[in-house]
């Protein structure tokens, strides 16, 4: 297994494309649903990242997913009319990476500061940034303010939402699971025995929060570009907690059951259409009754911190 | 042979309550340090200000001739100063294996890129670290364990755990704090053995903290006696043991000869 | 100047308001050591049992009567203890040993089942209903100065309600015993105290509070709806923390300090847009700069 990771990713991504080749086979709402799911996957990994493996509580990662939507719906909108059809793909890329980008660095911002809260303090300052980035969105006029971006090109397909989500579970996963990466499950466990240990605790959670945050920001480039429209009213702390939801689920720390649980919860909601006016009550009443029962979240098994 | 550690005059205060006083401590290569005292005496205290986890009020502490103001723990770490501690601080959702690999984590120069590229450099630090780990484990008798649940082992084999945890770092230093803590005679008789035995293969100065005076006379080559933050006496086991003001600090003022 | 005073006593109404809800918050750290995200929502459920509350009592006692509104306040405050106390029972001491964001988590659960049970149809309903008046509203003027009748009742009440919880807390057993429990729960119960009966206890208190709160707050808003309470939850929980998470006085001068800066920042133009942001922005200071809080004390981990 070792040294081969690189050629599974490789294989994915290429899967992940050949079905969206031949996607057209597929009912038009079912294919919707697929990519909301691999977007979620992204989210949910990258969140565990933060909060599974690191163990730091962040209850803003919408804030994340809201910079990098914005990002690259904003360039693709600008760039867009002026681009040829053919480098379209590459407008799409570049705008995912840089909202990423930009993403990374709104959660360097926000990773240093936090670095020395703990618990609840931690997860009310995230939630804080969270709602800060909120605010901002909703207050600049050149993102649309309080209603947003419009008529952004549907240009996530299934291959591109899919192939980011092998990446990002590609990233995350490698990244634990080396000597190099058991520094986050330390700082998780023990900051303090992990330093004593010569591990430096700064470094690993701002790691965990910048890359964490790029994916947060891919997710929401290919969210924006898959509804075709924005608003900052769509990022906040209610999307925070969904995808919380997702990593405690899936039980903290473990990547399988996370994007297991991502896989769930993303259609669920398709699942109670029936009860669709119950939806959201019997959403919450699922936390309550997870918390109260099965804290550690539902797919445990395996190992924590490995891809089974 | 210039000393490993040199503690002088090391203060600390937190609010109005001075944990340690004017510290002098001194600490030579391979050597075998105890440092005794009451209950709340200050030695936790002052295991971590020697490990950058609180910063002296007042006083200077030099590592290997550098002083270590400012320094975090985790850099002490790297230069050569280890620990375990007082309440087993083992990494509790990680196996034996894991526990021992997280330590080498300073010494393998691991980076995010190679993590991720996994070429044939990141194969071979793995290997490699894996290999040590497993020598380790296997010189200290846990190598049976290596894929339980570091705190799913019996509390004696936990505080070697803990032991071989903290030599993975390769430390010029090694502070133990009460390690014969909830150990019958017979484990301390191994523990005893088992600091002797690190101290001569690894050749590593040893800073030991601990309770027990069976222990702590049997092994050390010197002993500090700390009493309400202040060093009170320093020597052999011998002196110490005739020393009236420690004999006062751990029983009292009235003493029948 | 003029300005000044004027802003000065809207601002001690809603910093009054924030102070109550505040204290519930705090109360409950104190005593459990977790935020509970739910008691915004209980200020709203003391808004809406006094919504249906009026009617009733208005047609026994007579429209805004000072009879009718003590009532209708006492009654929906006893409603919400009774809320308070049996969410605790249910949903956090099952997970009295757990750690504390597990009981975070159940607690973001129970808020927004709150909130979106009360928006259903068949309950409260999504939309903004008519608050009724319980009072016979003046405006008053002195001098410059333009101030509403309920500002005062509100400021007066307030200040007798941290009279009458200073007393009780400073001054009775079982406030001894409160004080004990925030301290250590295990020293406490070791000393005879029944935790569970005082844990009851503070969520009792500290939501009849926010009952209050919610009252007042929605005499002042246009209207009340399920949603109202995480506004004035969120920045009464800022002044929580702003003042010292655990503090009794200090929940207190952080609710009127926040509703003091919120109304001068308020009244600027141009900053207005920006008041959610800025109240984030506090929060976010204070935590990096000094977590403790004004009067909070420091506490450093033992190693």
């Amino acid at each position: 297994m070792r040294g081969k990771e690189p050629l599974f990713l490789l294989l994915a991504v290429a899967v992940a494309i050949g079905c969206s080749f031949g996607s057209g086979v597929f009912n038009r709402y079912y294919l919707g649903i697929a990519i909301d799911v691999g977007i979620n996957v992204i989210l949910a990994v990258s969140l565990n990242l933060i909060n599974g493996h690191t163990g730091q509580f962040s209850l803003g990662h919408a804030g994340f997913m809201a910079v990098g939507g914005f990002i690259a719906a904003k360039l693709t909108l600008l760039c867009g009319p002026a681009c040829p059809e053919a480098l379209r793909p590459l407008l799409f890329l570049g705008g995912l990476l840089l909202g990423g980008g930009v993403a990374a660095l709104a959660g360097f911002t926000v990773g240093v500061p936090s670095l020395r809260l703990r618990g609840d303090y931690l997860a009310i300052v995230t939630l804080g940034f969270g709602e800060i980035i909120r605010v901002l969105f909703q207050t600049s006029e050149f993102f649309g303010a309080a209603t947003g971006l419009t008529g952004i090109p549907k240009w996530t397909t299934f291959g591109w939402a899919w192939a980011f989500a092998a990446v990002t579970v590609y990233v995350v996963a490698c990244l634990v699971n080396s000597t190099y990466g058991r520094g986050f499950i330390a700082v998780h466990d023990d900051e303090i025995a992990a330093s004593a240990m010569g591990i430096n605790p700064v470094r690993y959670k701002v790691t965990a929060f910048v890359i964490g945050a790029f994916f947060a920001g891919i997710a929401g480039g290919l969210y924006a570009h898959h509804k075709a429209v924005i608003s900052p009213s769509g990022f906040d702390f209610l999307k925070s907690i969904e995808i919380v939801v997702m990593v405690i689920l899936g039980g903290m720390g473990r990547t399988v059951g996370v994007i297991l649980a991502a896989i769930l919860l993303t259609i669920l909601p398709e699942l109670l259409r029936g009860v669709a006016e119950y939806r959201m009550i019997i959403y919450s009443l699922l936390i309550i009754v997870l918390m109260l029962t099965r804290p550690q979240g539902l797919f445990t098994f395996g190992k924590k911190g490995t891809v089974s | 042979m210039s000393a490993l550690l040199e503690c002088e005059k090391v203060t600390i205060q937190f609010g109005g309550l001075t944990a340690v006083s004017e510290l002098d401590l001194r600490i030579g290569e391979r050597e075998l340090v105890g440092l005794i005292g009451p209950n709340g005496a200050g030695k936790t205290t002052a295991f971590n200000l020697i490990t950058g986890v609180y910063q002296p009020t007042s006083g200077r502490i030099a590592f290997r001739g550098q002083p270590t103001a400012g320094v975090k723990p985790f850099s002490l770490s790297r230069q050569g100063i280890s620990r375990t501690f007082q309440n087993i601080r083992l990494f509790a959702s990680m196996t034996v294996f894991d526990n021992v690999r997280t330590a080498m984590q300073g010494n393998c120069a691991q980076g995010l890129g190679e993590t991720l590229l996994r070429g044939r450099t990141f194969r071979e630090t793995e290997e490699r670290v894996a290999h040590e780990v497993i020598e380790l484990l296997k010189i200290f008798g846990l190598e049976r364990f290596r894929d339980t649940l570091g705190k799913s082992l019996p509390y004696g084999d936990q505080r070697r755990l803990e032991i071989v945890r903290a030599l993975a770092t390769q430390p010029r230093l090694l502070l133990l704090d009460e390690p014969a803590a909830g150990m019958n005679p017979t484990e301390k008789q191994e523990l005893m053995k088992l600091i002797g035995f690190v101290q001569e293969k690894y050749g590593i100065a040893i800073l030991l903290v601990e309770h027990d005076m069976k222990v702590v006379m049997g092994i050390c080559q010197r002993i500090a006696v700390l009493d309400y933050g202040v060093k009170i006496a320093e020597g052999t086991p011998e002196e110490i043991r005739r020393n009236p003001k420690v004999i006062e600090a751990y029983l009292g003022a009235e003493v029948t000869d | 100047m003029d300005w000044f005073l004027q802003q000065s006593i809207n601002g001690l109404a809603l910093g009054a308001i924030y102070a109550l809800i505040a204290l519930g918050y705090t109360m409950v750290y104190g005593v459990l050591r977790f935020i509970n995200f739910a008691h915004s929502d209980v200020l709203m459920l003391g808004a809406f049992a006094a919504f249906y509350l009026t009617p009733a009592i208005a047609g026994m006692l007579g429209p805004q009567t000072i009879a009718t509104a003590l009532v209708v306040i006492i009654l929906s405050a006893a409603i919400c203890a009774l809320i308070g106390v049996t969410i605790e029972f249910l949903a956090y001491r099952p997970l009295r040993k757990r750690p504390r964001l597990t009981v975070l988590i159940t607690a973001i659960g129970v808020s927004l089942f709150i909130e979106f049970t009360g928006q259903h149809e068949k309950v409260f309903g999504a939309a903004t209903k008519a608050f009724p008046k319980l009072l016979p509203s003046r405006d008053l003027t002195l001098g410059a100065l333009h101030f509403s009748s309920n500002d005062i009742v509100v400021l007066v009440l307030t200040a007798l309600l941290l009279v009458v919880l200073w007393f009780i807390v400073q001054r009775t057993k079982l406030g001894m015993a409160m004080r004990a429990v925030a301290f250590n729960e295990q020293a406490a119960a070791l000393m005879g105290v029944n935790v569970n009966a005082i844990i009851s206890f503070t969520f009792a208190l500290g939501s009849a509070l926010a009952a209050v709160a919610g009252i007042f707050y929605a005499m002042r808003a246009p209207g009340i709806e399920p949603l109202m309470g995480i506004q004035p939850g969120l920045r009464a929980f800022i002044a929580a923390v702003l003042g010292g998470i655990g503090n009794l006085p200090g929940a207190a001068l952080g609710g009127i300090l926040l509703g003091l800066l919120e109304t001068f920042f308020g009244g600027m133009p141009g900053l207005s847009n920006y008041r959610d942001g800025i109240a984030f922005a506090i929060l976010i200071l204070i935590l990096l700069f000094r977590p403790a809080g004004l009067l909070g004390k420091v506490q450093p981990e033992k190693v």
